[in-house]
């Protein structure tokens, strides 16, 4: 503990201005030849380094060799490199290794070696070639900038949506800018780049000459130049050994340092954290490391090997052959703890537990001083945020306690931010382990979100500890366990070396009913693959009939892919499988293939029924479904324009009823056809319209016109029941009014109906005299009505009491009027008493 | 406006929320001024959702009917079509593109399919060489819309025929979405009761749907506590019947859609003074009819021959509070009386519009007509002579009455009798036939593949012993203070609600036996909930049920559901979902074919 800031150095004359270097790994890997003539590249936020190693032996007999290491030196690949010469290596935010050739095409390999895939850059890339190129991450993901050997630009900002852009020319470049860097401004994306002493910002349409604020009016040449992990910031190193440092946009100047070097650096990276106290620049040499900062005065850092510096989001890592370091400015709550006779509440407090395990009786006095001044929350505060920032897991143990320490002295004291410390620390320890290798501070991981360290975990391969990471941080199922899961499916379907079956059971084994497991996606995976078995075997996991259809449909499984759209109970789906079989299938087979799926050949009839008449018919036919076809023939003779079509429509309909054994329908249509010739026989005959005219119709329209041997020819062709026929005769003379025939008719047999519907009808066109004739015949249970029809209350009284008839003599009394006779309406009464009583 | 949504039991209103912020976000979407094209269907069921202010809000300018041709001129920047997933919609849509003059007026155009985007009409589209003319395709996912405080509809006019005529299963599909969208936001429905092959597919289809959604469950207390599924051909019968309520019979004889009702003007003349009524409006008066009007809402649900005694207390106490005014002596008193007036004015229209309507439903029931079919249907459902013709119906045949009022009667008389003897059948379509012409074949042919009207084959006719183990007909029925569901049809209690009825209490395990009678499996599914979900019930808190109408429900048989909800002893509060209100006439309607022949 007391060697806590034994790595400090101070920056400037205070001491608070501290910066450390902290080491994280004794690299694990064995380079005989150290960094020295390799191409390198390591990825931000504790990524994998890629080697590439040498590249510049240009013979065709020794080929470089590629080779990518965790962060702590691991070997995950190696190969050797068969294809063109790469001028630059980079990683993307998902752990590709980038790998732009001087042609302009670009590599893309996954973390173990895998070639993913290629694009390029361009015709004007090829034909010039690449002399530098350059990988950088902006909001909309990974981009390349290309230096040509036309002293153009080209950019793409994301290369997952390739979009090419060439930049404008700079005015009078004649070489190679001296120095150049991309940022991102304003959404936009730009190029800084350097020519002598002249420094020029290109956008996507212009080139403009800036001028830093507060140069030195004699810099003949800017040499190296950086721009900040968060593109805020500008350094510019000039051949006079100076350093510059301002903001991106040329507006501010934060410092000048004279490094008192010379010589170019090999490299020159910023130096920050987030909330940092002050600005300051890694520069390094050969064997020399050097901090800039706001004041003269600078840290220098002997070295003892070629090393690279990674900029990072709070720091610097700094990579040689043996040791992985990170150096950065002390954070906040670590300086005010453990700076040296510090007062701050966070070191009583670390104080006060040391003394309080010692079971000293100081740890009182200690708490007494924090909480006198009310600071003993700020205390704990400062005690968590400081475990945070440290690195070993000894330091963090000892803050967290003294943390815990303070809170028992709190009542209330929100514990979130302890308990998710030290929750987080847990899952950053165990990634930050040697056989991981990814060496996160907690500042990074807050930034990059534990989806994307679950990702990062996942591109490693580490499913079992990404699932445990999941698990112990409680991340919802179908965003944590069953992505990993996912994942390391899409892995397994690729292990060419494993059966089918052996995969699909491991595959579900682990998988099992995972909530929101996405089969088709792995599905799709192997079929991409070039298995297809197994991505059907894999399919039927999966739960979402409908997600399995388009790659069923993709692979030529049309069955099947049928019968799955029919099991998600999607019509829709069904509807567009089965257009896809009927263009993809001869007429035959797709209509066998629909007979055994009734609901997809009940949909396609629905869907020919509107669109394809002619093929509703066939589907008929197939089927021998006689009663559809006939109904079929029914529904087009009635699109047919003339008589004879529509008759023989017909005559084929009555043909299919027979064949359905429909004895009903196959008579009845055999009638309409009787009906339509006799039609057209009095059409033509009396010069008026009767076409389309029901039976009903044709016979009422005869009567009226008084032509009754038609029409007693039609009751009698047609068997018209008795009933029917009076009905129709007698409303048809009485809306002729003609009441003699009426009466004569009445006269002509007994009537089947009887003799209220006359009374009524009578009624109905208003002649109550006429109606009153017919009362008398009336059957007895009728008679009250037919009183009540002619308005004759006596007799509808009389009737109703004769029948005694409780409900009848209801009927009448409500038919009363108030002005009714008062001692009929008592008649009824008494009546209705006694009929009750019976 | 769409308060009423949120006073019942379970509050619906979050739901008309959900479909409105949906609608806005979709506007939204298309920056600018807009213009809507609607398949005409849409507007009724979209009134209930927004009204107009609320597309006014998001720009939009104009509204047009989608119709063949070219585009009405309105200068706005996009066109969006609202449309069914229908093929036929999609060729005008079509037409109207192809037509528009993309030189003269660019604008952008946009589709949004209710309630869901079809990859056959996008294909359909695709072909007509239009689809890349649309900027945003899209979907509206209205499947269930809040009709009233208890009541949601899909407003799907031809589910029942695409179920049960065509196979079609496609509104079934939609019914499970729809119920999907409502779990989401009203939790996890624990039990599913059902009775019908479709019943069946939907709940199948929700639970495989529950599977695949799996990990994105909703945390929320769930409000339903049963889901009950009935098929309507589970019970064929009750929409047959004539409505007796006071809603069932407005909707019987003028028909509600979409919440309104239009009427013959006369009654609802407005008499002003000096004017002696001279100008009769020709107009149908339209009125808006739930349960937000508080009259309204009393008498709805009430046997038509219980509700003049209500409308003449209500009058009662209205002028009585109007003679008020004279009391009032008091500044105060006045003050009072006046902040009251805007309330007792609303209640006194609302009086008068239902004692005009009251007065124009009760020519109709007092009639002899009326009372004739009902003398029949009511024979019918007590099983009096159905293995015989009826004479009415054959008068009514010869008379030529509505074709619609005769197929009703047929198919009761049918259902009643487990099917009609191959004669007595006959006999009907032929009369049928020879009346109303012979294209009505294909009518009488959908009728018998649906089952409502079918030849007797040998079985036994049960239809007695379901009346008598359901207790289907009450002989003694008190309309007016009614203690038992069988008042909405003045003695015929609803199948359908019965079924509910005795799922509650005492358990579908009593009527095994007459359940195995009835088409289509009948069947329990349990839903697990999240651990920590689970409802404690309070002593004496109702539990409530969804029961949902797949093929239709009529408003006597809500009316029946919503007696239930409101019995002391019932323990159970219901919300009804269907895909669509019906009446035996609008259902047998939708069964029919029509065929016009051109003219020779």
């Amino acid at each position: 503990m007391a060697f806590v800031t034994a790595n400090w150095n101070p920056l400037g004359e205070a001491f608070y201005r501290c910066h450390r270097k902290i080491e994280l790994y004794v690299m694990g890997w064995n380079l005989k030849e150290g960094l020295k003539d390799c191409l390198i590249a390591a990825a931000p936020y504790g990524g994998p380094i890629a080697l590439l190693k040498g590249h510049q032996k240009r013979s065709p007999t020794a080929r470089p060799q590629l080779e990518i290491y965790s962060a702590s030196g691991s070997l995950l690949a190696s190969f050797l490199w068969k294809s063109g010469t790469v001028v630059a290596l980079g990683w993307t935010v998902s752990d590709d290794l980038l790998c732009v050739q001087e042609d302009g095409s670009v590599l893309l390999y996954d973390l173990f070696g895998d070639f993913k895939r290629h694009f390029s850059m361009g015709n004007e890339v090829l034909q010039n070639h690449v002399i530098e190129a350059k990988v950088f991450h902006s909001p909309y993901g990974t981009g390349v900038a290309i230096l040509t050997g036309a002293f153009r630009f080209t950019l793409a900002t994301n290369i997952d949506d390739l979009k090419l852009r060439r930049l404008p020319e700079v005015p009078g470049l004649q070489g190679a800018p001296s120095c150049w860097a991309v940022l991102t401004q304003d959404r936009q994306t730009k190029v800084l780049l350097a020519s002598g002493s002249d420094l020029y910002i290109l956008d996507n349409t212009s080139c403009t000459a800036v001028t830093p604020p507060g140069i030195d009016p004699q810099v003949s040449s800017y040499i190296q130049m950086a721009i900040s992990f968060s593109y805020k910031y500008l350094a510019l190193f000039t051949d006079a050994g100076h350093v510059w440092m301002g903001t991106s946009n040329l507006k501010e100047k934060l410092s000048k340092v004279d490094t008192k070097v010379r010589t170019p650096p090999k490299q020159m990276v910023w130096c920050r954290r987030p909330k940092s106290q002050q600005p300051s620049v890694v520069v390094m040499w050969d064997r020399l490391l050097l901090v800039a900062g706001e004041c003269n005065e600078t840290i220098q850092y002997h070295l003892d090997d070629d090393s690279i510096l990674i900029p990072e989001l709070d720091g610097v890592r700094i990579i040689n052959s043996t040791h992985h370091e990170m150096l950065q400015e002390v954070p906040g709550p670590c300086e005010e703890i453990f700076k040296i006779a510090s007062m701050a509440p966070g070191a009583l407090l670390l104080e006060a537990h040391k003394e309080y395990e010692k079971e000293s009786q100081k740890a009182d006095e200690y708490l007494r001083e924090i909480k006198e001044q009310s600071l003993l929350g700020e205390a704990v505060r400062q005690c968590v945020e400081a475990a945070g920032f440290e690195h070993e897991p000894e330091t963090q143990k000892t803050l967290l306690r003294a943390a815990s320490f303070g809170k028992c002295f709190l009542s209330n004291f929100p514990p979130d931010l302890f308990v998710s410390m030290c929750r987080e620390l847990r899952v950053l320890n165990a990634v930050r382990d040697y056989t991981v290798g990814i060496p996160l501070t907690h500042p990074q991981y807050k930034q990059m979100t534990v989806q994307v360290l679950i990702d990062r975990l996942v591109y490693r391969r580490l499913y079992p500890l990404a699932i445990e990471v999941c698990r112990y941080l409680k991340i919802p199922e179908y965003q944590g366990v069953s992505r990993v899961l996912k994942h390391w499916a899409c892995n397994k379907v690729q292990q060419k070396e494993e059966p089918d079956d052996v995969i699909a059971r491991a595959v579900n084994q682990k998988l099992g009913d995972a909530v929101g497991i996405s089969y088709s996606e792995i599905a799709a995976r192997a079929y991409e693959c070039g298995r297809t078995e197994l991505a059907i075997k894999l399919l039927e996991f999966e739960p979402r009939s409908g997600e399995q259809v388009p790659l069923l449909l993709k692979m030529k499984r049309s069955q099947l892919a049928l019968s799955k759209a029919i099991e998600s109970g999607d019509t829709d789906l069904v509807y567009t499988v089965v257009t896809y079989l009927k263009n993809e299938m001869n007429r035959g087979d797709f209509f066998m293939t629909l007979r055994n799926q009734p609901v997809a050949l009940s949909l396609y009839r629905q869907f020919c029924k509107h669109q394809e008449q002619d093929t509703l018919k066939d589907l008929f036919n197939q089927d021998d479904d006689h009663q559809e076809l006939g109904n079929f023939y029914v529904r087009a003779s009635y699109r047919e324009g003339k008589l004879e079509a529509r008759l023989a429509a017909l005559q084929s309909a009555v043909d299919e009823y027979n064949k359905a054994k429909n004895e009903f329908a196959a008579k009845a249509t055999e009638e309409q056809m009787r009906l339509l010739r006799f039609q057209r026989r009095m059409q033509e005959e009396f010069d008026r319209p009767f076409m389309d005219y029901s039976l009903q119709e044709t016979l009422h329209s005869l009567l009226m016109e008084g032509r009754i041997r038609p029409a007693e020819q039609l009751y009698k062709d047609f068997r018209i029941p008795d009933k029917r026929y009076w009905w129709l005769k007698i409303s048809a003379l009485a809306e002729k009014e003609d009441w003699e025939e009426l009466e004569k008719f009445s006269r002509s047999k007994k009537s089947p109906i009887g003799y209220l519907p006359f009374v009524e009808i009578c009624v109905k066109h208003h002649n109550k005299y006429e109606a009153k004739k017919y009362v008398s015949k009336v059957t007895p249970e009728q008679k009250v009505k037919a009183h009540l029809a002619v308005g004759d209350l006596e007799g509808a009284a009389e009737a109703a009491i004769e029948r005694r008839s409780e409900g009848e003599i209801s009927l009448v009394l409500s038919h009363c009027p108030p002005s009714a006779d008062r001692s009929l309406v008592d008649r009824l009464t008494r009546a209705r008493t006694t009929a009750s009583k019976k | 406006m769409a308060s009423h949504l949120s006073y019942g039991r379970v509050n619906l209103n979050i739901l008309r929320e959900a479909a409105r912020k949906e609608l806005r976000e979709f506007l939204d979407k298309c920056a600018g001024s807009k213009a809507i094209v609607w398949d005409e269907y849409l507007t009724g069921p979209f009134g209930l959702i927004a009204q107009y202010s609320l597309l006014k809000e998001h720009e939009v300018e104009k509204m047009f009917t989608l119709k063949p041709g070219r585009l009405p001129v309105a200068d706005v920047k996009n066109i969006i079509f609202f449309v069914r997933p229908r093929l036929e919609l999609m060729d005008i849509i079509a037409e109207n593109v192809v037509s528009e003059d993309r030189q003269r007026s660019p604008r952008d155009l946009h589709i949004l399919f209710v309630p869901r985007r079809s990859l056959l009409c996008e294909q359909r589209l695709k072909e007509r060489g239009v689809l890349a003319s649309f900027i945003n395709i899209d979907e509206y996912i209205l499947d269930l819309i809040p009709y009233d405080g208890d009541l949601l509809s899909m407003e799907s006019e031809s589910a029942f025929r695409e179920c049960y005529l065509e196979n079609d299963q496609t509104s079934l599909y939609h019914t499970a979405k729809g119920l999907m969208t409502l779990q989401a936001l009203y939790g996890t429905i624990p039990q599913i009761f059902g009775k019908g092959e479709s019943a069946r597919h939907v709940a199948n289809m929700m639970l495989r749907m529950k599977r695949e959604f799996a990990g994105s469950q909703n945390q929320i207390l769930p409000v339903f506590d049963t889901l009950l599924l009935l098929d309507r051909n589970v019970d064929l019968l009750t929409p047959l019947a004539t409505q007796l309520t006071y809603e069932g019979l407005i909707d019987e004889i003028y028909g509600i859609t979409n919440g309104y009702v239009k009427l013959p003007p006369e009654k609802f003349s407005q008499k002003k003074q000096g004017e002696g009524g001279k100008d009769l409006p020709t107009e149908p008066k339209k009125l808006q009819l739930n349960s937000a009007e508080e009259l309204y809402a009393e008498i709805r649900d009430k046997n038509f021959n219980a509700v003049g005694a209500v409308l003449s207390k209500k009058a009662k106490i209205i002028s009585a509070a109007f003679e008020e005014r004279h009391n009032a002596k008091t500044v105060g008193e006045i003050k009072q009386f006046v902040s009251q007036l805007p309330h007792m004015q609303a209640a006194r229209s609302s009086l008068a519009n239902h004692t005009s309507i009251a007065e124009l439903i009760k020519d109709i029931t007092t009639s002899e007509a009326f009372f004739d079919n009902l003398t029949v249907e009511q024979e019918f459902m007590t099983g009096v002579d159905t293995d015989k013709v009826n004479s009415y119906i054959e008068d009514c045949i010869a008379q030529k009455d509505p074709l619609i009022k005769i197929l009703r009667l047929v198919c009761m008389q049918s259902v009643c009798n487990n099917g009609l003897k191959q004669k007595v059948l006959d006999h009907y379509k032929r009369e049928i036939l020879q009346t109303y012409g012979y294209e009505h074949i294909l009518t009488l042919s959908n009728l018998e593949k649906t089952g409502l009207l079918k030849p007797q084959i040998g079985t036994r006719n049960n239809y007695p012993t379901i009346r008598k183990t359901l207790k289907l007909w009450m002989e003694d029925v008190n309309e007016q203070n009614p203690n038992d569901i069988s008042y909405v049809y003045s003695g015929f209690a609803p199948l359908s609600v019965r079924l509910a009825q005795l799922l509650a209490r005492p358990g579908w395990r009593s009527i095994e036996e007459v359940l195995k009678m009835l088409p289509g499996p009948h069947f329990e599914e349990r839903q697990q909930l999240p651990s920590g979900l689970h409802k404690k019930r309070q002593q004496g808190e109702n539990r409530t049920t969804l029961v949902f109408f797949l093929g239709g429900v009529t408003y006597a048989e809500i009316a029946a559901l919503r007696f239930l909800s409101q019995m002391e002893e019932g323990g159970t509060e219901y919300v009804i979902a269907t895909t669509k209100l019906i009446n035996g006439t609008s259902w047998i309607k939708s069964l029919m074919d029509k065929l016009e022949a051109p003219p020779f």
